[in-house]
């Protein structure tokens, strides 16, 4: 029901907002709907992925709530994933937390990067903020604090783009587990391969350069040489070789340049 | 009891990660190198994880043959990926290539 009050606010209000871009952001409430819909589309993009974790993980051997409750305590797309392979192969939960801790270390640096921004916060948002610091929320949320315009409320778009990610990780998670129950032969439509081409398909876009290539490649050979050490030791000592070749490639191609 | 350890430890972890800094800030240097290598752990524990699994998969310890539909998969989703840079596009693909290998086998 469109009551007229109501309706002049609607009509008067984007043309004011129009006048001056920086208008468009700026009280908690623009900001959180900016950043909301400014994720948009990396939502869009995480949306079959949170189902088919739904699907996979109920395969994998994890029950419905641990499923669920990864979503919606780890709160991070990757380290779910390999969890949920790892479970697959009958990996000890030390060991699965272990790796869950390396393949995030790299969230280390979106930390470190928000640290300025959330330095005049109250403890709470910069608890509330970090947990939510996603890949996704990191790339569109650091994109407005490095704007410059003084708006105060900058946080507000922050939670934004992180309530949007978080709501709808669950809820496709949640529609994933769903399907996985209801079509219980769903491992049979190929869904035993699902991890693995996940897989592949993330490690793909990393492979720009041969330092990368040369980490992949030793990764993965120290793996399968390794692949009969018990507890999964094996993947911490190709992981380890993997980053170290890498590395050790990328300062020998610097140092031949630099020559 | 063990699915509550693993999310607690998985969640546990994953927060502590994205919130050190902003206690631990000023107090903190970053060495270049360990950030440099930061970038190379997602794809390498990508891949060490993956390439065992599809080459021995349900731990047998020769597979890599024709006869497993995960290498054929494997090989065909990379292509895929490495062609189109889609990865939704890859895992379908991947899937599908697999479910017809296995059907094919069969």
């Amino acid at each position: 029901m469109w009551v007229k009050g109501d309706f002049t606010v609607e009509t008067s209000q984007p043309i004011q907002l129009q006048t001056t871009a920086t208008k468009a952001y700026g009280s908690p409430s623009t900001e959180f709907f900016a950043g909301f819909r400014d994720t948009f589309p990396l939502v869009v993009g995480a949306v079959p992925f949170g189902i088919i974790f739904g699907a996979l993980a109920g395969t994998a051997g994890l029950s419905f709530w641990a499923a669920l409750g990864m979503s919606l305590f780890v709160f991070a797309g990757a380290s779910q994933f390999i969890g949920a392979g790892l479970i697959a192969t009958g990996t000890a939960w030390p060991i699965i937390v272990i790796t869950t801790f390396v393949v995030n270390l790299r969230h280390l640096l979106y930390g470190a990067s928000m640290v300025p921004y959330y330095k005049k916060l109250s403890h709470c948002w910069k608890v509330v903020l970090s947990f939510g610091l996603t890949d996704e929320t990191f790339a569109v949320a650091i994109g407005r604090y490095r704007k410059k315009d003084n708006s105060d409320h900058k946080h507000f778009y922050n939670l934004g783009s992180m309530v949007f990610m978080y709501a709808n990780w669950n809820m496709c998670t949640l529609i994933g587990l769903t399907m996985g129950k209801t079509f219980p032969g769903i491992s049979a439509m190929g869904l035993d391969f699902a991890m693995p081409a996940t897989f592949i398909g993330m490690v793909i876009p990393y492979l720009t350069n041969s330092p990368m290539w040369a980490s992949v490649m030793t990764a993965g050979s120290v793996a399968l040489i390794t692949n009969s050490l018990p507890h999964k030791l094996g993947l911490m000592i190709a992981a380890v070789a993997g980053v170290a070749a890498g590395i050790t490639w990328e300062v020998i191609i610097g140092r031949k340049r630099n020559r | 009891m063990n699915e509550v350890y693993l999310i607690a430890g998985m969640a546990g972890v994953t927060f502590f990660i994205r919130y050190i800094m902003h206690p631990a800030s000023g107090r903190m240097e970053f060495p270049k190198l360990l950030e440099r290598a930061l970038a190379y752990v997602p794809p390498a524990v990508l891949t060490a994880i993956i390439l065992p699994a599809i080459i021995f998969p349900s731990g047998q310890t020769h597979m890599a043959s024709l006869e497993n539909p995960y290498v054929i998969g494997g090989i065909c989703a990379f292509a895929v990926g490495w062609w189109t840079k889609n990865l939704l596009t890859t895992i379908l693909a991947g899937m599908g290539i697999f479910l017809g290998w296995q059907w094919f086998l069969s």
